[in-house]
């Protein structure tokens, strides 16, 4: 037990700041309250690609998969039943016939994430590194392909709608504070050590007898049932989703948001997260042009050159990110 | 059913192949002595494919030229900007850091393609009749396919021959194949990553010509889908030495086009998936590379 309780107080910062958010979130207006609640999502997305990314120290482009069938498990699942027989008429009919509610659809996303997680990971564990990282590129072309043209399962090319919008202020926090406590206990426990020995030495690690295949499936699983849940999330606070949603630019951006943050620990992955975050969308809302002083006014798009410059810049200036690695603690990083 | 592919897929496989040969050389080389795998190398056949969209009124040599001259100051710049303060760092960073160049480059061409609309449709009259078809042997054959296998075996020779007759490239393979050893054998380090820069640089400004005759809609994704694919057929192919990553680059671009034939015409939406369930395959039996034969998977050693 020691072994959860001692470390509980880098669990406060995560936790704090996730809850501070939620609550600022439920002062300002509608039309900034996505701001806040998006930033929370991505909290949970980042979390979930952290478990398997910096955990494992293998880069895996093929997190987005999990967020996207998730995504869509959850919200083709939770149309409302008299609207889904009018618009998703392509569906298996047992997908058609049935709705259910919020919560099981968060569930159920988790689970569907992490089954395709595990599924994918059996093969795909086994390369090395720098394989493994192009490979899961694979793995994220085939998960979109196959959702934007198989109707039967979805909505295809078009822009599944009519979603319920049940992530709110609170389902947001909570859902980021789920997976973030999830992460903790991963990474406390004897799996996420063992995975962790790997990270830091694998010839060394495979010598005292960690099987390092099977430590990253677990983790590559555990992932992939954070990033449905997450996904979840997301098209609970979208109401309506297409499969570009889930692609190639949010695979990007939750990749810099976690590198930018610090890759090796999970207070990195929230700060980053958050970070990135508020930064993007301060930048999207000064496209429109906003009064901070003076007018300022970017060309439309510019946010996303201001993201991936500073992403660049933070990886080769301090490639350890914000925090260089470290959990949040209460006293200050001593001085070597 | 094998003889409704035809000749005709053939040759467009063909050409495919060795439009991704191209590109696995240009990324193989900078691999070779880098170490580094280059996400953004389908950037720099973006910026190429602009270059040609903005130069189109020009003389088409004088358009050419400049567009070689920009990928390679691109290349270039890449290299002293990026590749240079990375060179120590590991593979994952060196790779996520040229996912986000590749996101910087396709973000500013954005907000130029925003901004200068008629960029929208660029025909170029001059390369355009390269897309009509002439008869070989009863055969119709796309002149830009000839062109493409041409241009890429050329390529490739020339650079066999730089690599293996001259004494920058025999520096270039001793580099590549072992970067420490080399440096104190008196090999100058900067010297052969700017050569290998220089070259790739040069063999994405070729794919960016060969890629606009058969798809002149210029865009800031160009060449990203590529570029994954290549990466991709690099690393099927075996990305530890250039022939082996030569091989997947091209063998991914083949199989694509034959694949694309044989799929039932309502199921092609699907190529991509069977594309990469195939890779996944092809990784799990030979993780080292389809290629790499009579070598074990490198031991680790403590």
């Amino acid at each position: 037990m020691r072994r959860y309780l001692e470390p509980l107080p880098q669990l406060l910062g995560p936790i704090v700041v996730v809850i501070a958010v939620g609550a600022v979130a439920t002062t300002v207006s509608p039309a900034n309250k996505i701001y806040f609640l998006s930033a929370l999502v991505s909290v949970a997305m980042v979390v979930a690609i952290y478990v398997f990314v910096g955990n494992s120290g293998v880069i895996s482009f093929g997190q987005t998969s999990f967020v996207a069938v998730g995504a869509f498990a959850a919200g083709v699942m939770t149309v409302p039943l008299d609207s889904k027989k009018g618009v998703l008429t392509g569906l298996f009919p047992f997908l058609r016939d049935h709705s259910i509610a919020n919560i099981p659809s968060l569930l159920l996303a988790a689970a569907i994430g992490g089954i395709f997680a595990l599924v994918a990971g059996l093969p795909l564990m086994r390369l090395s590194g720098l394989s493994a990282g192009i490979a899961t590129f694979a793995l994220l072309e085939i998960t979109h392909n196959i959702l934007q043209q198989w109707t039967k399962i979805g909505p295809g090319a078009t822009t599944l709608s009519l979603v319920p919008e049940s992530t709110g202020a609170l389902q947001a926090t909570i859902g980021a504070i789920v997976a973030i406590a999830v992460a903790f206990l991963y990474q406390r426990s004897r799996l996420g050590r063992q995975l962790r020995a790997t990270r830091e030495d694998p010839a060394a690690a495979r010598g005292i007898g960690i099987n390092v295949h099977r430590q990253r499936l677990w983790a590559f699983t555990l992932s992939g049932a954070l990033a449905g849940f997450a996904g979840a999330l997301f098209v609970h606070l979208l109401g309506s989703i297409t499969t570009e949603q889930v692609y190639l630019e949010l695979t990007f951006i939750t990749l810099a948001m976690l590198v930018f943050g610090g890759i090796g620990s999970l207070w990195g992955a929230v700060v980053g997260a958050l970070a990135i975050s508020g930064l993007d969308s301060f930048l999207s809302q000064a496209e429109q042009g906003v009064h901070i002083g003076f007018k300022l006014d970017l060309p439309t798009g510019s946010h996303l050159v201001f993201l991936a410059a500073i992403m660049a810049l933070v990886l080769i200036l301090r490639p350890s990110g914000l925090t260089g690695g470290r959990e949040f603690s209460l006293s200050l990083p001593k001085r070597r | 059913m094998v003889a409704s592919i035809g000749i005709q897929t053939f040759t467009d496989a063909l050409a495919l192949g060795a439009i991704y040969a191209l590109m696995a050389v240009g990324i193989g080389l900078v691999f070779g002595v880098l170490r580094l795998v280059n996400f953004a190398y389908g950037q720099l056949i973006m910026v190429g494919a602009y270059t040609l969209a903005f130069t189109s009124s020009w003389p088409l040599a004088a358009s050419l030229l400049t567009c070689v001259a920009i990928v390679v100051a691109f290349s270039l710049l890449m290299d002293l900007v990026v590749f240079r303060p990375l060179r120590n760092q590991s593979p994952a960073v060196m790779l996520v850091t040229t996912f986000a160049i590749a996101f910087l480059l396709q973000a500013i061409a954005l907000i130029v393609d925003l901004r200068d609309k008629f960029l929208g449709q660029v025909v170029f009259s001059s390369i355009t009749s390269l897309n009509e078809s002439i008869s070989i042997g009863g055969v119709d054959v796309r002149k830009v396919t000839i062109l493409a296998v041409g241009v890429s075996l050329v390529a490739l020779v020339i650079i066999a021959l730089l690599l293996n007759k001259t004494t920058i490239g025999l520096h270039t393979r001793a580099a590549a194949s072992d970067f420490r050893t080399a440096r104190l054998l008196g090999v100058r380090a900067n010297r052969v990553i700017t050569f290998a820069v220089v070259i790739s640089g040069v063999l994405a400004a070729a794919v960016a010509m060969l890629l606009v005759v058969g798809n002149p809609l210029v865009t800031p994704d160009y060449a990203l889908h590529e570029t994954i694919v290549v990466l991709i057929g690099v690393v099927v192919g075996g990305i530890d030495r250039l022939w082996t990553a030569t091989l997947g680059g091209f063998a991914i671009g083949f199989a694509s086009g034959v694949i694309n034939a044989l799929l039932p015409t309502d199921s092609t939406v699907y190529l991509p998936a069977v594309l990469f369930g195939l890779v996944i395959v092809v990784l799990l039996l030979r993780p080292a590379g389809l290629f790499a034969w009579g070598r074990r998977t490198r031991v680790e050693r403590v």
